[in-house]
């Protein structure tokens, strides 16, 4: 993290941006973000012409496609409101990487002041909402996966495990290593699925060994990669996003 | 790429196959493991308090920030101070030129044995090699280096030479290349190597060794060890040689204690090492020891060329204390051999593409998930995992604003098919109307990769795309969804 965050006051209304990895695969996980946001009493609005933060090609080197996905992005959000994403890995593209890419483009004063109003999920119902959750559903044990970007570009370690911890039948366990990374790395899973695959193989005995019946994580690159690897290797915990898991605690009866 | 590019360089040094080779090695996965979770519990240990690293890490970053900043000026007095010490300074262009200049000195000595401390430079420039032809027996005396040597390798890390072995494979090779007696008593093994090493010191004719710190201001050599292997190098032959890559100036002595400080306790989380040495001039007289020439081989091998990049000099900060493969979960699976290069683990994935070119080096900047460890353990504050998606951007050319960036073998690995794909996801992406219509990436995604999707289902069932996507859900409740 590049510098120390000062969360603003709860606000009336914020952006939601749910990634083309929710959009397409975890549609729950982005629906449960909104309806938590709601239950603070946030009116979410929902940019129909969204797309992709553009970190599929920056990190691909391609910079110039990167910055005309990057670049449409940015109108989206026009009034003064924060822009909330469920993964700590597209916030850290539009927190981090926006202001680098527009560096000396027409667009630079916008993508900061854009990168300045983003919060990951987890981090803004924790420090900007200050969540109170109280648990309905039944004792259950679980891991929690926090993937890189949100432990070490966005300086969220703490977030995901506090959050659990206000839910009282859910006993959160610590797999070995617990800070090490899953091997998704986007397009690294299949540009080097050698060195992707003995890196999730590690991460799935590692979180198998704790018994857990869930894996929690707050980013659904992670949760697509562990929990594939976790099915084919035919162990018994699931996957879960931190948003689903939450909206479904408190709402179980 | 054309079969025949990838023939040509597949031949040298194709990275994939020594990948998968390594990787399926048990042998090499269970040492580098337990050495690495070794490593990363002693850098833990050394640092208790997370606010004085953080602050010393600081301090560090800006003093090799500002050695670098005004590295000519500080090269210029390095060699002034040197000269005025009785220190004779050597330019090299390329490690070729540097092995030349060695050679030349040998070969005015009528030197016929060289003994070596550890020297990644020396290293990088094939040093021992070069000498060999030469008919110049070259012996390295650091232990790691001694047993790397016997077994005919290179260094599989950059402080840990022979960190890929473990106990039982360097006592059957020092039993087989040495007669030592097999044990599994480490104590024995050390002291056995000690008493060949001693013998053979008192016969060499000139000592190399490596700098970790050139100080400017002083014009000392300073070089950190622990087995005092370096010491003798560099005090027991008549002619000691330090070599070194030309960013390892620095301004003044003041500088020296942060950067000793961190590079020890990030390296082996040691406090402080055994040995210290501040190799300011020959012997004087006088003195009872101490070699009586002095000679510094400065080596550029491209770095001057990153130098030129405000952004892609940050590589040069770097003071070598491995750190960043320590607590590398790709190096930790594959170890230092696989990466193909003198410089392994994240470190070397940003540094050997100026080395060797990007043209050669293609693989190393993608071999890495961008989990950022090494930026966070790094004691300069390199951005490690930024200059690796430059270096992404620099192979496939894919920044126009970067197209005078200079860079050796920039563009060389785009190719036409991945550009178009590119373009064709940007053209559907900057469009809402059209990444509705299209349900996005998953489809250009296949496109991407049409032969590797095999890749991800080898380990891993294939994710499912959703009955509905979140466009649609939030739209069908109908609020706050269609306009913003």
């Amino acid at each position: 993290m590049s510098s120390i965050k000062l969360y603003p006051p709860k606000p009336e209304k914020v952006y939601f941006f749910g990634t083309c990895l929710v959009d397409m695969f975890y549609p729950d996980a982005g629906m449960a973000g909104i309806q938590l946001l709601e239950r603070e009493g946030i009116e979410v609005i929902f940019p129909q012409d969204q797309t992709c933060c553009g970190q599929p090609a920056y990190t691909s080197g391609f910079h110039d496609q990167a910055r005309e996905v990057a670049a449409a992005q940015l109108t989206l959000f026009p009034q003064d409101y924060p822009v909330v994403l469920p993964s700590g890995s597209c916030a850290g593209m539009m927190r981090e990487h926006y202001p680098e890419l527009f560096t000396g483009q027409p667009e630079e004063a916008l993508a900061k002041n854009v990168a300045n109003r983003v919060y990951e999920l987890t981090e803004f119902l924790m420090h900007v909402c200050h969540i109170r959750l109280e648990d309905k559903g039944e004792p259950v044990k679980v891991a929690m996966h926090t993937s890189c970007s949100a432990r070490r570009e966005m300086g969220l370690g703490d977030v995901g495990p506090a959050l659990l911890g206000q839910l009282d039948n859910v006993e959160l366990v610590e797999q070995a290593r617990i800070k090490e990374c899953c091997g998704f790395g986007g397009a690294f899973s299949v540009r080097h699925p050698e060195i992707s695959e003995a890196m999730v193989t590690d991460k799935v005995e590692a979180i198998d060994a704790t018994g857990a019946d869930s894996m929690i994580t707050s980013d659904c690159g992670c949760m697509m990669n562990i929990t594939g690897a976790a099915e084919h290797m035919k162990k018994d915990f699931k996957g879960e996003h931190i948003a689903s898991f939450l909206w479904r605690r408190c709402h179980e009866s | 790429m054309s079969h025949n590019q990838s023939a040509a360089q597949g031949a040298v040094k194709a990275f994939h196959p020594r990948v998968q080779e390594a990787i399926n090695n048990p042998q090499i996965r269970a040492n580098f493991r337990k050495a690495m979770d070794g490593l990363m519990d002693k850098r833990l240990a050394a640092f208790p308090q997370d606010d004085e690293l953080q602050q010393l890490r600081d301090l560090a970053a800006a003093i090799r920030l500002r050695a670098l900043s005004k590295l000519p000026e500080l090269l210029e007095r390095l060699e002034a101070n040197l000269t005025a010490n009785g220190v004779k300074v050597h330019w090299a262009e390329n490690g070729d030129q540097a092995c030349q200049i060695i050679l030349d000195i040998c070969q005015q000595k009528n030197a016929k044995s060289v003994i070596k401390g550890k020297s990644m430079v020396s290293e990088e420039m094939e040093l021992n090699h070069y000498l060999e032809k030469h008919n110049i027996e070259a012996l390295e005396s650091d232990l790691g280096e001694y047993i790397v040597q016997l077994a005919e390798e290179t260094p599989s890390h950059i402080i840990m030479p022979a960190i890929h072995k473990n106990t039982d494979q360097i006592s059957d090779l020092m039993h087989d290349k040495t007669g030592t007696k097999r044990s599994r008593d480490v104590e024995y093994l050390t002291a056995e190597a000690r008493q060949q090493l001693r013998e053979r010191f008192e016969k060499a004719d000139i000592g190399v060794s490596g700098v970790n710190f050139a100080v400017a201001e002083t014009g000392t050599l300073c070089l950190v060890e622990n087995e005092g292997n370096g010491r003798l190098t560099t005090t027991v032959p008549p002619v000691h040689i330090a070599v070194t890559g030309i960013e390892k100036v620095v301004e003044n002595l003041e500088d020296v204690t942060p950067l000793l400080s961190l590079l020890t306790r990030s390296a082996t989380g040691q406090h402080i090492t055994t040995y210290f040495n501040m190799i300011s001039s020959p012997r004087k007289e006088g003195e009872l020891d101490g070699p009586e020439e002095v000679h510094l081989v400065l080596v550029d091998s491209g770095r001057s060329n990153i130098y030129q990049d405000d952004e892609l000099l940050d590589t040069l900060r770097c003071i070598r204390c491995g750190a960043c493969m320590n607590h590398c979960p790709v190096y930790t699976r594959i170890g230092g051999h696989a990466y193909g290069y003198t410089y392994p683990g994240p470190i070397g994935k940003i540094l050997m593409p100026h080395l060797a070119g990007l043209d050669d080096a293609k693989d190393l900047p993608s071999a890495s998930s961008l989990c950022g460890a090494c930026g966070e353990v790094c004691p300069v504050r390199i951005p490690i995992p930024k200059l690796l998606v430059r270096l992404r951007e620099e192979a496939v050319a894919g920044d126009s604003q970067h197209n005078d960036s200079g860079v050796k073998g920039r563009g060389s690995k785009r190719s036409t098919s991945e550009s178009l794909i590119w373009k064709s996801w940007a053209g559907m992406h900057k469009s809402g109307g059209l990444y509705r219509a299209g349900t996005g990436a998953a489809t250009v995604f296949r496109a991407l990769m049409p032969n590797k999707i095999g890749a991800w289902t080898k380990c891993r069932t294939a994710p499912k795309l959703a009955a509905s996507t979140l466009h649609q859900q939030v739209k069908a409740r109908g609020k706050n969804g269609g306009e913003s």
